[in-house]
């Protein structure tokens, strides 16, 4: 078990190994963090031309925003697709931290968690830089979201939780079964489509049905933590509304509930983390 | 201040003099039948591992005084790595506990944790707080710690572009300048060209004059000889003895070196034995050989090898030590690099103008080992004793002559 104290001496570590991998990942090429723009913007060209385009998705209620027509498509895309590009680099990237760094872990001690926390800060930093740039072009045609700003910092913190337990867990099941890898990749795929990223959830309603008893599909739905976040992100940014209250309280008290379990997982596991790495 | 990374501060309540203490540890690992990480086989076995417990430490415990420096000598598979990955708490032992006083140092790997695309500089950064300080300690120490690996041109260069030996030394200079309390070393003693071999152990020697804790985990028994002044011998993850590294050695050498030529003179040998010191000669300086020479007389040391193959790289070694034990001085031929290879018969010769011993009686410890210690093929201590009869110069006490001249005004 580490202790607190060991965290609180161990934050100059978690910012220097943050910045080891900002600096590391776009080294030697030639775009360099442009690259991180360059990504989501091919996706959502992409998604646009297949999904607005080829097949004419509706687009969700626009709430007091002007936005309208296939030009706001890829805008509504890209607020949803931010923060879930961040939770999947997040996570495929906490899956590697500790295999990755196996070196590290078998030579000096520190406080293991700190490699998956530096890993996701790490791309914390790069959805900043994305969601600041989408924001200036919001602001730019007209979608006045600056009102909701410390609400969406709130969420991009949430956020952040929630993507270290995830990290935290997958990471120390990956060393003991690297089964988890692969199997997460798909599962990031699954998780993808039932959020509402590429569509909007309105779409879903017609479908809505009892599956099981009482239980509804749409509550099913809702129960992915992605799709608060994501609704919570498309509302403020996008609508220009005041978030679904529900939808923002749930979407951080899974954050934290599933940061919880993370830990206590890893914490569970990590004693022999070093010999079977 | 307590530090992270490998650096922990243990608050032990007793007495002043303890820097380590390991009590009754006890490490299990565990051997997997077949090594299957997969979800499959753990479904398969209904969440049960197959697995059989391997015990590498087996209630284990000593004590080490503050400022001791203190050997781990054993065989390949004997615990002594797995005893200082637990002191460092990289492994945590199933049983028992490691109490340290004071931050922790761990040279287990040099470099462990560089990266690569970035520049040394970065890296000292990065690695200094990896290994438990803080940017602004680093700050104050970073010209010495790059004086100390000889980088200053190579400093903002990325560490891909190092050679390895440039790539040990920034390593070994970061974690020797976190100036711990309590410095944990696995093998890595041997890191560097000679000139950097030689700033270490006089770094070694500072830390130990400045009262700081070493813990040396060696194959190298010359190194635990004359670095320790304590070793614990650890045989199958059990102390099998604790003493003064000198009769240890001898111990453990008698016990265990299944491929010993043999043991002679009161003295043991060791070594591979593909390459042997058959024999050691003095010769006057008539070139007569002789085991009685006048303290400030011209003299040679000349030493007969035989080898069974090509020895790559060979380095001849000698010491010489008084009959009470006292080392009064070693020397070795790496640095005037002699052969390629060793073949065949021959012998060295290790001439000095003026022996600057005082008189009493020597024995003469020889090794033939490679260039980097790792192989001994021969180590015979006493293989020769003799005897230095007073001359000039004439007073002195202690075990050398200084050799010098009085004037006054």
């Amino acid at each position: 078990m580490t202790t607190l104290a060991e965290y609180a001496d161990a934050r100059e570590l978690l910012g220097n190994l943050t910045q080891r991998e900002l600096r590391g990942k776009y080294k030697r090429s030639a775009l360099g963090w442009a690259w991180s723009l360059i990504n989501p913007l091919a996706l959502a060209g992409m998604f646009t031309f297949v999904f607005g385009v080829v097949f004419v998705s509706k687009l969700a209620a626009t709430g007091n925003s002007s936005l309208h027509g296939i030009a706001a498509f890829p805008l509504y895309l890209l607020t949803g697709l931010l923060p879930w590009n961040f939770v999947s680099n997040g996570i495929n990237g906490s899956i590697g931290a500790l295999v990755g760094n196996a070196n590290l872990v078998k030579k000096v001690y520190f406080p293991r968690e700190i490699l998956i926390g530096a890993n996701v800060l790490s791309w914390t930093v790069s959805l900043l830089i994305e969601l600041a740039v989408l924001g200036a072009v919001l602001l730019a045609v007209g979608n006045i979201w600056l009102k909701f700003l410390p609400l969406i910092v709130l969420m991009i913190a949430a956020l952040t939780v929630f993507v270290t337990g995830v990290g935290l867990l997958l990471a120390i099941l990956n060393v003991y079964f690297r089964d988890v890898q692969h199997f997460v990749g798909i599962f990031l795929q699954l998780w993808f489509y039932a959020t509402p990223i590429i569509y909007p959830i309105s779409l879903l309603t017609p479908h809505d049905k009892a599956l099981i008893g009482p239980i509804h599909l749409l509550t099913l739905y809702k129960l992915n933590p992605m799709t608060d976040f994501v609704e919570v992100f498309h509302q403020m940014l996008f609508q220009l509304v005041w978030p679904n209250w529900f939808e923002l309280s749930y979407a951080i008290g899974s954050a934290f509930a599933i940061f919880a379990l993370g830990l206590f997982v890893f914490n569970k596991l990590e004693p022999r983390l070093a010999e079977e790495l | 201040m307590t530090a992270l990374l490998g650096a922990v501060t243990v608050h032990a309540d007793d007495g002043d003099d303890v820097a380590v203490r390991v009590e009754g540890v006890s490490k299990k690992f565990r051997l997997y039948q077949e090594r299957n990480q997969s979800l499959k086989a753990a479904m398969m076995r209904g969440g049960r591992a197959t697995y059989d417990e391997f015990w590498a430490l087996k209630d284990v415990s000593f004590e080490i005084p503050r400022g001791g420096t203190f050997g781990l000598i054993g065989q390949n598979g004997s615990g002594k790595s797995t005893l200082l990955k637990c002191m460092a708490k990289i492994l945590r032992p199933d049983e028992g506990a490691i109490a340290v006083k004071g931050k922790i140092s761990a040279l287990l790997e040099l470099g462990a944790g560089f990266h690569q695309e970035l520049s040394g500089r970065d890296n000292v950064y990065l690695n200094g707080s990896i290994l438990g300080l803080s940017r602004k300690q680093i700050d104050r120490t970073f010209d010495e710690i790059v004086d100390f690996a000889g980088l200053d041109q190579f400093i903002d260069t990325p560490v891909k572009n190092y050679s390895s030996g440039m790539y040990v030394r920034l390593g070994f200079s970061v974690a020797i300048n976190v100036n711990p309390d309590v410095l944990l070393v696995d093998e890595v003693l041997a890191v560097g060209d000679e000139a950097f071999q030689r700033k270490c152990d006089e770094k070694f020697a500072d830390m130990r004059d400045a009262g700081k804790t070493i813990v040396v985990v060696s194959h190298s028994l010359p190194t635990v000889r004359t670095m320790c002044d304590e070793a614990a011998w650890l045989e199958h993850g059990v102390v099998k003895e604790i003493g003064s590294p000198a009769t240890l050695i001898e111990k453990y050498v008698e016990n265990t070196h299944t491929e010993r030529v043999s043991t002679e003179g009161g003295g043991s040998r060791w070594g591979a034995g593909t390459g042997r010191i058959e024999r050691v000669e003095l010769l006057d300086a008539e070139g007569r050989p002789t085991l009685r020479v006048r303290a400030g007389a011209p003299m040679t040391f000349r030493f007969h090898y035989a080898t069974d193959e090509p020895l790559p790289r060979p380095v001849l070694g000698f010491g010489l030590h008084r009959i009470d034990g006292a080392h009064a001085t070693g020397v070795n031929s790496r640095e005037a690099c002699l052969p390629e290879h060793l073949d065949g018969r021959g012998h060295f010769d290790f001439a000095v103008e003026k022996l600057l011993l005082l008189p009493g009686s020597y024995d003469v410890t020889v090794s033939l080992m490679d260039h980097a210690n790792l192989h001994t093929w021969d180590y015979r201590t006493k293989a020769l004793r003799f005897d230095v009869a007073p001359g000039r110069p004439r007073e002195a006490e202690g075990i050398f002559a200084i050799d010098g001249t009085w004037s006054y005004e």
